[in-house]
């Protein structure tokens, strides 16, 4: 049986999502600035699925820029928006356990001589808003905390955040990192004081190497890349027309029958947190009620090595993560963890299962069964 | 101008007396298998005491001479052009021309050397020599001739056509591989056993390897990194045969049934009883390790001298009396590091001890072996059937 507990860090394509990018990448293949028909019908598509995303987020067509991924946009809206708003301060508030596609940007903008307040999370993985409140000073220009976390799965609360912010001063831009949240969640920019939202098409069945950033019609954004002035000049560069109408297609399908399929993985999820919470010595990080998100769990098992873990459930056809997969390629401890006092014992001993509206009962009691037969034996032979 | 002949210059094939035939024919295959990875159509053949490797087609001199600073047995690569006989008046042309193109700064010394191996070529070399460096001196003022230490050595041979050449790339010595046997090199992924394959396949062995992989304790990219070793060793070793052995349930079984101490030890020991079975079934005639004294625990001499007990196969260790940063610096040289530090984890690491013994008994060793006795022989069995061979290269 194979099993893919992987969905955070990516996806499979939906079956439609395949067919309309294989049929723009074959078929109606033109570039949208082109002039003649081929053109128009690209530029239709694009329209389409800026229409789509539009809607569902409830928010104008304009203000949706397409990009290469999470990590682009991430870049685009943290680099960008400060760059363009420069004038008004120099200090920028975010998490201490953002993505690296954030944090590595702060990390760019310290250098330049920006001022950055890293807020600290709770056990769980939230923030606390007076904390956030204490940060926010006259020379504050950007607010960027994400949705839900990626290795744990704490969602902020990100509606009060942004109420709070735009009460306090309209001129400061909230960002939201929400690639982790889309799908998972409706989110309104409009009714949460989002100024610019990041969403990756790969976390959501739709194809690697898309993405979408929604910019608040009032908020300025410098470029990050420059080129043939594409998308306003905002995002240089020939539209991945295929990888666009795809994500169109993605956001359309995973919110069909949402509600619905949602109360569906958040049964599974407790029946998996239930069934592995007999097993001795394993802990689940952050909440494990409704308070987190639908599809992340991470689960420290004592005494057992996360890769060592990772390889045996491999080995029985499923596909975990240790920590998260955009940073198991270097050797290093999870800031998340870290972030969030997990105990040093366990840092190296967390794996994360994560799920998707596709996941089934069958999988999850597999997931149980074969946890609950591998780890007393991964026990018995431990580093002494 | 145009290179299209590379002359290939050894060294100690010359005096291996009556065998000399069998060196130079290996050159020449090892020759032509390494101009494979190079684009374009090549031939390398011996001729008169002399081995070339000739293009027949367009290529790319950096690739050409990459490809063949690979192949053990060459000291050197020099490039030559090669002339019709067109007559003496042509042949002074020809090689201004081609000075002219070859050296941008002209204010060096030289020396022509002529031999003439047609013998019924009109002018002997010593005319040769000086006919020629005085039509180099008028076309270019800049050069001084220097009969002792030249800068430049201009090499003329008069033989059907006219070979000139004047540069040399250094090669990497050593001697043809296949010309020395085959040994069985146990490959880890880290940074040592593949400068020890390198350094033995410099000596003209054929290399195959060993590597023990333990699932899930180790993982697929840690497999697929010594398989990614095995291919750079085989850039200059030909085709490396790589024996994958699952080592897991051996492991674990030292693990539950001796002193955990120890297990690093035993553990070697196993490994090099089943490297040595491998090496018997192959013909291969010694084993290597990239072992260096004092490295680690399990390489102190009484270390070695533990696991080399089980052994009866000579053991090679090119690197034994090496430092860390001698064998790195090889490592470098030879381009096999980057990957070598790659961060997965080998089976020699995974349950090693905290303190483990750096002064085994042996006794005590063989002691703890004897509680193996039940069940070792089976296992190593099924270890070596469902061994996996990937052929590196």
């Amino acid at each position: 049986m194979e099993v893919y507990f992987d969905n955070s860090a990516t996806t499979k394509c939906y079956e439609g999502v395949k067919n309309i990018v294989c049929k723009l990448m074959t078929e109606d293949y033109g570039n949208p600035s082109s002039l003649h028909t081929k053109g128009l019908i690209a530029e239709k598509y694009i329209k389409e699925a800026k229409e789509i995303i539009a809607s569902n987020l409830k928010v104008k067509a304009k203000e949706i820029i397409f990009t290469s991924g999470g990590t682009e946009g991430d870049n685009l809206a943290v680099i960008g928006s400060v760059m363009a708003n420069k004038r008004r301060g120099m200090h920028i508030i975010t998490t201490c356990f953002e993505h690296p596609a954030v944090n590595s940007s702060m990390a760019y903008l310290e250098e330049q001589g920006f001022r950055i307040t890293y807020l600290p999370v709770n056990k769980y993985g939230l923030i606390d808003l007076e904390e956030l409140k204490n940060a926010v000073c006259e020379d504050t220009i950007l607010v960027s905390i994400m949705h839900t976390n990626n290795e744990i799965g704490a969602v902020q609360p990100i509606d009060e955040i942004g109420r709070f912010l735009k009460k306090i001063d309209k001129n400061i831009i909230f960002h939201v990192d929400a690639i982790q949240g889309f799908g998972k969640y409706r989110i309104y920019p409009g009714r949460a004081g989002i100024d610019l939202l990041t969403v990756s098409g790969h976390k959501i069945h739709g194809p690697k190497g898309t993405g979408f950033l929604y910019i608040n019609e009032k908020v300025k954004v410098a470029p990050v890349i420059f080129g043939g002035g594409q998308q306003n000049a905002i995002r240089s560069g020939t539209e991945n027309v295929p990888g666009i109408a795809g994500i169109g297609r993605a956001v359309k399908e995973i919110y069909d029958n949402f509600e619905q399929k949602l109360d569906l993985l958040y049964n599974l999820k407790q029946e998996f947190i239930k069934g592995i919470m007999e097993i001795d010595g394993i802990c689940i990080n952050g909440y494990t009620d409704h308070r987190s998100a639908p599809h992340i769990v991470s689960v420290s098992v004592e005494n057992v090595r996360s890769e060592v873990l990772l390889h045996a459930l491999e080995e029985r056809g499923i596909y975990v993560s240790a920590g998260s997969a955009c940073s198991s390629r270097k050797p290093q401890v999870s800031r998340t963890l870290k972030a969030i006092g997990l105990n040093k014992d366990l840092l190296e001993s967390t794996v994360r299962f994560s799920f998707s509206f596709e996941t089934t009962k069958d999988e999850i009691d597999y997931g149980i069964t074969v946890l609950k037969e591998i780890l007393p034996l991964l026990r018995r032979f431990k580093r002494k | 101008m145009e290179y299209n002949i590379f002359l290939i210059k050894y060294a100690e094939i010359g005096i291996k007396g009556k065998n000399r035939y069998l060196f130079e024919d290996a050159l020449v295959r090892q020759i032509q298998y390494a101009l494979k990875k190079a684009e374009g159509e090549f031939k390398a053949y011996k001729t008169q005491g002399r081995i070339y490797a000739e293009a027949l087609s367009d290529f790319d001199y950096d690739e050409v001479i990459s490809c063949l600073k690979k192949v053990f047995g060459i000291t050197a690569i020099c490039p030559v052009v090669v002339f019709e006989d067109k007559g003496f008046d042509q042949l002074k042309e020809d090689v201004i021309a081609y000075l002219d193109k070859a050296y941008a700064d002209k204010n060096i010394s030289f020396k022509v050397n002529a031999r003439r191996a047609r013998k019924n070529y009109p002018l002997d070399s010593m005319e040769i020599n000086s006919l020629l460096g005085e039509a180099v001196l008028d076309a270019f003022t800049e050069m001084k001739v220097d009969v002792h230490n030249p800068q430049m050595l201009l090499q003329v041979e008069i033989r059907e056509r006219i070979y000139v050449y004047s540069r040399t790339e250094k090669g990497p010595g050593g001697m043809p591989v296949g010309t020395n046997g085959k040994a069985m090199l146990l490959l880890s992924g880290g940074i040592d056993s593949p400068v020890a394959g390198y350094m033995i396949a410099k000596r003209g062995v054929k290399i195959d390897a060993v590597y023990f992989h333990a699932p899930p304790y180790t993982s697929e990219r840690a497999r697929q990194k010594v398989v990614e070793l095995a291919r750079l060793i085989a850039g200059y070793a030909g085709p490396v045969y790589l024996h994958i052995i699952n080592f897991t349930d051996i492991q674990l079984y030292i693990y539950e049934k001796c002193p955990h101490e120890e297990l690093t030890i035993i553990m070697r020991r196993y490994m090099m009883r089943i490297a040595e079975q491998i090496a018997k079934e192959t013909e291969c005639l010694g084993l290597i390790t990239g072992e260096s004294i004092g490295q680690v625990a399990s390489q102190t001499l009484q270390s070695l001298a533990a696991t080399n007990e089980v052994c009866t196969m000579p053991v090679y260790r090119p690197v034994i009396g090496f430092d860390k940063q001698e064998i790195v610096d090889i490592a470098e040289k030879i381009n096999t590091y980057e990957t070598s530090i790659l961060p997965f984890e080998d089976c020699c690491t995974i349950f090693v001890a905290r303190h483990p013994v750096t002064k085994p008994n042996l006794k005590a060793i063989k002691r703890s072996e004897v509680r193996l006795e039940e069940k070792i022989d089976e296992m190593l069995r099924i270890a070596l059937e469902s061994k996996e061979l990937v052929i590196a290269e």
